[in-house]
């Protein structure tokens, strides 16, 4: 900053003090919890959305992958039915994947590193707010998400099946068990680290979770670890529903509800505001 | 607060430290770079939990009442604490969603400058105006209590000067200020009550004026400034006894104690006898950063 720029802005300071007398009288009180949430909720969402690097993951690597894969035949998918029936459940838990699990713990390791997590813990919004805020904009984030690849799956020709409620659970049982696992990432490691470990075990659950490798072309002997992932309980729950029809995938609803419990406890334990 | 102890580790940041706020002031808390003053701060606003001692902040602990304290206060930490990408305005407006009776974001934002950084992310504010917004965030809930860490650390002097009389008018308002510095004018042009912290303890805790008359029987100094490196043994052996003459930094002098027109007429004659024209040579009460001197000594640490 120069000079005169400061000067002016010193002078543009006393000129609207003359104009408009501002009173700090003290009126002290804290905004109704839900208006607290809310508006953190928008925050991070219009943050969240701006973010170039979080749009490519989360918005345009899952729309591309829908469009390249399911138009061509780059990997044979398995049974009967058309490749945009399987790859858009796979792709929809990419997408939750993507938002909950790799942007959450790498926009929230980097509020830690940046102060923010602290400045915030200073305002009258509690800490179970800011939890709560998160989520709410992680969901939003994946509804936009999943109408998005909705549209460009049915443009593609996608017959769903199953009952939207049951998608809805799983959706949000996955949500948690990947917000849990990411917060307790950012939540103790550097946010360099948090940065390079959560792009890469998403591209490790990318490959091995059901997304757009279909599980029956990894041996036997594997089977039974990816399938107790919770990516994969997702993705195949996903399929249940919308590939098959199922009304209420019990087993992987199960899974997901017991990694969610796990990883929303370890997060708590463990995570460091600062 | 009473007995305050907060250690990290085997290190000991603040030793059973004590410290009154009269409602409606200006506190500054002064003290050298890890004297513990920040420590302390952190303490009062619930980010770090006492190893000993009681700290009670508008009557609520600050820990276990958090909850129902933080609506009350407004906090401006040392640096950051706010995200790279967002806008100055957006954050400001944010913030005050938080609070039930906002002040008027767009007056705020007039009255600290602001205006033509509104759309500019933080990131690429200037030092200045990132200082600026994270003062209009600690006073945009309409706080009874704000707590600034060095609020004007890294400004130029116009920014400086625009900053205390912000702060000034706080507390014309109504608004209670907690800050900390180690800007010796700072503290002397705005605190009603400045606390020497050291060595995680208060050392001195009075008025500026105060605290000028009570440490020392002298009150008033000769300064001046000459080539360095004088014989100031010399130059006392030439005094009354009782006075003190120290040089800091190199080449700035003072002379403190019961200065009489006597002792002038002699300080001035040694510098004659010596052939050293004694530059800006004045007579004054002691200022507040020769007591801090004094008190926390004059090495460097």
């Amino acid at each position: 900053m120069t000079a005169t720029a400061s000067a002016d802005e010193t002078g543009a300071m006393k000129a609207s003090r003359a104009a408009a007398p501002l009173s700090f009288a003290p009126a002290p009180g804290a905004a109704p919890a839900s208006r607290m949430i809310l508006a953190q909720a928008g925050h991070e969402v219009r943050l969240m959305l701006r973010n170039p690097e979080q749009l490519l993951l989360t918005i345009v690597i899952p729309a591309l992958m829908m469009v390249l894969f399911s138009g061509e035949s780059l990997i044979a998918t398995d049974g009967p039915g058309k490749r945009i029936d399987f790859y858009t459940p796979g792709l929809f838990g990419a997408a939750v994947l993507s938002t909950a699990f790799t942007g959450l713990a790498i926009g929230t390791g980097f509020e830690r590193r940046y102060g923010v997590l602290k400045r915030m813990g200073a305002t009258p919004l509690p800490r179970w707010g800011l939890v709560v805020a998160k989520a709410l904009c992680v969901l939003c984030v994946e509804a936009i998400q999943i109408a998005l690849l909705s549209v460009i799956a049915l443009a593609m020709g996608w017959q769903p099946h199953g009952d939207p409620l049951a998608v809805v659970l799983l959706v949000v049982l996955a949500t948690g068990t990947f917000a849990g696992l990411g917060l307790l990432m950012a939540g103790t490691l550097r946010a360099e680290a948090t940065l390079g470990l959560a792009n890469f075990v998403f591209l490790l659950l990318l490959a091995g979770g059901g997304v757009i490798i279909p599980l029956s072309k990894f041996p036997s002997g594997v089977r039974p670890v990816l399938d107790a992932l919770p990516i994969t309980a997702l993705t195949n729950g996903l399929r249940d529903v919308l590939q098959h029809g199922a009304t209420l995938p019990w087993a992987n609803v199960g899974i997901l509800a017991a990694w969610a419990v796990a990883a929303i406890a370890a997060a708590a334990r463990t995570f460091k505001w600062e | 607060m009473t007995g305050l102890v907060k250690r990290y580790g085997a290190k000991t940041a603040v030793d059973g430290l004590n410290l009154q706020v009269e409602t409606g002031t200006i506190t500054a808390v002064l003290g050298p770079n890890g004297a513990g003053k920040t420590s302390t701060i952190e303490c009062c606003e619930g980010y770090r939990k006492p190893d000993g001692g009681t700290v009670r902040v508008l009557g609520l602990d600050p820990v276990a009442e958090g909850e129902r304290l933080r609506p009350r206060i407004g906090v401006m930490l040392q640096s950051g604490g706010i995200y790279p990408t967002v806008r100055a305005v957006e954050m400001l407006e944010h913030t005050a969603k938080l609070y039930a009776n906002p002040l008027d974001t767009g007056a705020l934002i007039e009255r600290l400058g602001l205006g033509s950084a509104g759309r500019t992310p933080f990131r690429r504010l200037s030092g200045g105006q990132q200082q600026r917004l994270s003062l209009a965030l600690a006073v945009v809930g309409r706080p009874e209590l704000v707590f600034l860490d060095e609020p004007t650390a890294g400004l130029d002097v116009q920014a400086r000067h625009a900053t205390w009389e912000l702060i000034e008018q706080l507390r014309r308002d109504g608004v209670t200020v907690v800050l900390t510095t180690h800007l010796l004018d700072e503290a002397e042009r705005l605190a009603d009550s400045v606390a020497i912290v050291d060595a995680g303890r208060v050392i001195a805790h009075d008025t500026p004026a105060g605290l000028a008359a009570a440490n020392g029987t002298a009150d008033t100094a000769i300064r001046f400034t000459a080539p360095p490196g004088l014989d100031l043994a010399d130059l006392l052996a030439g005094l009354p006894a009782g006075l003190s003459a120290v040089e800091q930094p190199p080449g700035g002098y003072t002379v403190g104690g019961d200065i009489t027109p006597d002792v002038l007429a002699r300080v001035t004659a040694w510098c004659a006898a010596k052939d050293v024209m004694p530059q800006g040579l004045s007579v004054g009460r002691r200022t507040l950063e020769d007591v801090f001197l004094d008190l926390t000594g004059r090495e460097l640490r």
